[in-house]
């Protein structure tokens, strides 16, 4: 395929929020004409990347960013416009009480239509589009097309798409990459950030690859395939380590919860939800979660919780099953509540402060301040806000409140999302030690290294609302392939 | 709370409070009236005598106090009950209906019957806010605050229908039965009400900080989302069940001043009180025991009001710059002292050894 001149080059962009390297060096560069896909697992910097681009976040000193071929600063999302950038954000960011027409005006600060060069895909993006709608009354396709349409009027030759597919069904999916793939023929340029192999594979001519903030894969997508993609998004390491001299005995026991054909409808109808999934966890066993973000690894382990109606199935469980929620300061903890607030809310009714009806708030102070010796939870005292600890007692506590309730099936979600080496080790040590204390433990991560480094006794992948049970010493390249490309259900 | 926080806290009141009558003496040396009478009569009004402190003070304060607490419990869900006003009236009109049909017959109970009215009516009228909450998602802000010119206009109703004196000539009801009557404490005006309104707020004040209910309210308010995941609380229902006692609680403001005061229903029973009341909520930072002190002070400043107008010809609207003052006051503190704690993190040890 026949390239065109650099329209927009990143160079060595570096960026860091707090404790967390988002980006490391990294280089990307994008031709006029070209379909770019930007790949990377969650996480993995594809979002910041644009987003510096953008003029939303400023690299770090020693990155470069031109355009043109002229180096430039992009401070701000009205530089970039300026600079003919246009972005489309994952969600969407158009005024719902508002018309297509105003919402237009708004993004392009002027009134009325476009008759510039990229005209005829514009026309094509508009049909459905009435300036007069309210844009809250619009399908969400529409939606969606709206907010690429404020792009290119305002003017944009270089587009940024981050995930716009994700809202989609599959064929308008295919109508928008057709749109996308005729902009760049016209002379525009596109970055396609995706999760999904096979809209890469249909719409893009040149693949960069990011894996934890670092470029893996740069290369034209000719010669790509979905195991070389994979291998550049998760990562060379092989196999799965099972844990040495682990006894296989607890497998003949009855399975402490358990889902038959479980069905359970999307989360706010994003994702396909989760269709019909049976599985039965033993005590003692270390269960390992992979699937790429969104697709119905959270309605499952909400469902396990007990947290979701299931549309049909059934749901057997040994109580108490305790979750570990992805997010510890929306769902974890509630940031403003004392360490003892906190540990009381997700303890449950049957906790030993309880008195009734009554609370019993001094014998609750007591075993919080047992609970932080205990487990090394390193806090001043029980009556600290939990929103003073770092990230990593965070999830100390929460996991220390989640054992002390005896729980029969421990839920985890992302464990170490956010916490630096150190936390990262308690937190799988101590996960491990319950496993080998008889509890039945899932853990869910969408980083695979995570799942593979804790040293499962079993690898479930969750793909398109399926679960699929790996066999112990599958390849990682295998598990991979699974991830992205769907699985048979057991 | 710690001794520090409460001294800050009181520190905060009292600024808000000098400042509130700094800027009422300027705006009266402004308009050419003497700051000083006027300061007089609004204490006396309030404080200057055994009955002004009874009969006016303690009697307007009742209904804050009582409407305060109900503000508090929804808003602890974290939810904004800004229909207090109209829950206050329907539960007044429930109230009156109830004491003229069986007021006479019920003897001991009529007392109760009455305050079951008015606590029903009270719930039921925002349970329409509730139900579109629920099902619609529209905000209770909006829908509770509507319903309030709904509920003048249903008392407005009333008096010239229903519920009209039997001589038809003023839009007011017939006096409820003495046996619906709160006891008056004698040789004043004030009624067993407020012997109510605080054991309602220390009732209140256990519920919140001992109970495994009052907890599981707080932390709705704080985060449906962790307390729903975390806590496993049904987080709309625990919501829908703080406004609809919220509800009630207003209504038996209305109920506690026909039987407490007014003994009839007529239209402009309120002076407000249902927007007052959250003035003094706030102000107390919906802390129930903190309620009854800032119900007594807002209940002082309109005693100490009418007082002014009477004795000094100034406009008893003009109170109302001190407590606008106390609440702009009052709520910058929060704001900055929020700001200040939000710079608060602890260090990170691992960090460092990492």
């Amino acid at each position: 395929m026949i390239k065109g001149t650099p329209v927009l080059e990143l160079r060595g962009i570096t960026r860091r929020f707090g404790p967390v390297q988002a980006l490391r060096g990294a280089d990307f560069i994008l031709r006029e004409g070209s379909v770019h896909a930007l790949l990377g697992e969650n996480g993995a910097g594809k979002t910041t990347l644009m987003h510096i681009a953008f003029g939303m976040l400023a690299p770090e000193p020693g990155g470069v960013i031109r355009v043109g071929g002229r180096e430039v600063q992009v401070r701000s999302p009205r530089d970039a416009r300026a600079l003919g950038i246009g972005m489309v954000h994952q969600h969407f960011t158009s005024v719902g009480a508002m018309t297509v027409g105003e919402n237009i005006a708004l993004a392009t600060g002027r009134l009325g239509r476009r008759a510039g060069a990229s005209g005829t895909v514009l026309t094509r993006l508009r049909e459905g589009l009435d300036d007069r709608d309210v844009v809250e009354t619009l399908s969400v396709s529409l939606r969606q097309r709206l907010e690429i349409v404020k792009a290119l009027e305002a003017g944009a030759g270089i587009l940024l798409l981050d995930e716009p597919t994700a809202v989609l069904a599959p064929a308008e999916i295919e109508e928008l990459l057709t749109l996308i793939q005729r902009f760049a023929a016209e002379g525009g340029a596109v970055v396609l950030i995706t999760h999904k192999l096979d809209e890469v594979f249909a719409a893009a001519d040149h693949v960069t690859v990011l894996r934890h903030g670092a470029v893996t894969l740069d290369a034209p997508l000719v010669g790509q395939s979905h195991t070389t993609l994979a291998a550049a998004m998760l990562g060379r390491a092989t196999g799965i380590v099972r844990r040495p001299g682990r006894a296989t005995a607890r497998t003949t026991e009855d399975p402490v919860i358990r889902f038959e054909d479980a069905t359970i409808r999307p989360i706010a109808h994003r994702g396909p939800g989760l269709q019909g999934v049976n599985l039965a966890v033993r005590p003692g066993e270390l269960v390992g979660i992979a699937a790429v973000e969104g697709n119905g690894q959270r309605e499952l382990m909400l469902g396990l919780a007990g947290l979701l109606p299931l549309a049909t199935g059934r749901r057997e469980a040994q109580e108490p099953v305790v979750l570990v929620p992805e997010d510890r300061t929306t769902e974890a903890l509630i940031p403003g509540f004392t360490l003892t607030e906190n540990v009381v809310l997700g303890s449950g009714p049957a906790a030993p402060w309880t008195r009734g009806w009554r609370i019993d708030w001094a014998e609750a102070r007591r075993r919080t301040a047992t609970l932080l010796t205990a487990h090394d939870v390193r806090a001043p005292g029980p009556e600290t806000e939990a929103r003073q600890l770092s990230g990593g007692n965070q999830q100390k506590l929460v996991l220390a409140r989640a054992l002390e309730s005896r729980p029969s099936v421990l839920l985890v979600e992302n464990p170490t999302r956010g916490l630096d080496l150190a936390a990262t080790a308690a937190v799988h040590d101590r996960l491990r030690q319950a496993s080998a204390d008889g509890i039945a433990v899932v853990v869910y991560s969408s980083d695979l290294d995570e799942v593979l480094a804790l040293g499962c006794d079993r690898l479930l992948v969750v793909c398109r609302g399926l679960v699929a049970e790996l066999p112990p010493q599958t390849p990682r390249a295998a598990v991979g392939d699974a991830m992205l490309r769907g699985v048979t259900p057991a | 709370m710690t001794a520090g926080v409460l001294r800050e806290r009181l520190l905060v009141s009292a600024a808000a409070l000098g400042l509130g009558a700094v800027g009422l003496a300027l705006v009266l040396l402004v308009l050419g009236q003497d700051p000083a009478a006027a300061f007089r009569a609004l204490w006396n009004g309030a404080f200057g005598s055994w009955y002004a402190m009874t009969s006016a003070t303690l009697v307007r304060a009742t209904p804050l106090i009582v409407l305060g607490l109900g503000f508090s419990l929804a808003l602890r869900a974290g939810a904004l009950n800004i229909g207090m006003e109209g829950q206050f009236l329907v539960g007044a009109i429930a109230a009156t209906w109830a004491g003229l049909q069986f007021g006479q017959a019920a003897g001991p109970l009529a007392v109760p019957i009455v305050f079951a009215a008015a606590l029903i009516a009270g719930a039921l009228w925002v349970t329409i806010p509730v139900l579109l909450k629920v099902r619609f998602g529209v905000l209770e802000v909006i829908s509770t605050l509507l319903l309030n010119f709904v509920a003048e206009s249903l008392v407005s109703l009333m008096v010239q229908g229903p519920l009209q004196e039997v001589k038809g000539v003023y839009p007011q009801s017939d006096l409820v039965p003495a046996a619906t009557r709160l006891p008056v404490l004698p040789g004043t005006r004030l009624h067993l009400g407020f012997v109510l309104a605080i054991l309602l707020a220390f009732a209140l004040h256990a519920t919140y900080s001992r109970t495994a209910w009052g907890f599981r309210l707080k932390a709705v308010g704080a985060s449906p989302q962790a307390a729903w995941i975390s806590g496993r609380i049904a987080s709309a229902r625990m919501f829908s069940v703080a406004l609809l006692l919220s509800g009630a609680l207003a209504g038996l403001g209305g109920g506690l001043e026909i039987s407490g005061v007014t003994y009839a229903l007529f239209q402009n029973l309120s002076p407000g009180y249902g927007f007052t009341a959250i003035a003094v909520a706030l102000l107390a930072r919906g802390h129930p025991l903190g309620i009854i002190l800032t119900g007594l002070l807002f209940g002082a400043l309109e005693a100490g009001a009418g007082a002014m107008q009477r004795e000094a010809g100034i406009p008893a609207v003009a109170v109302a710059i001190v407590q606008a003052a106390i609440i702009v006051v009052v709520l910058l503190a929060d704001v900055v002292a929020r700001r200040r704690a939000a710079l608060e993190v602890l260090p990170e040890p691992e960090e460092q050894a990492a």
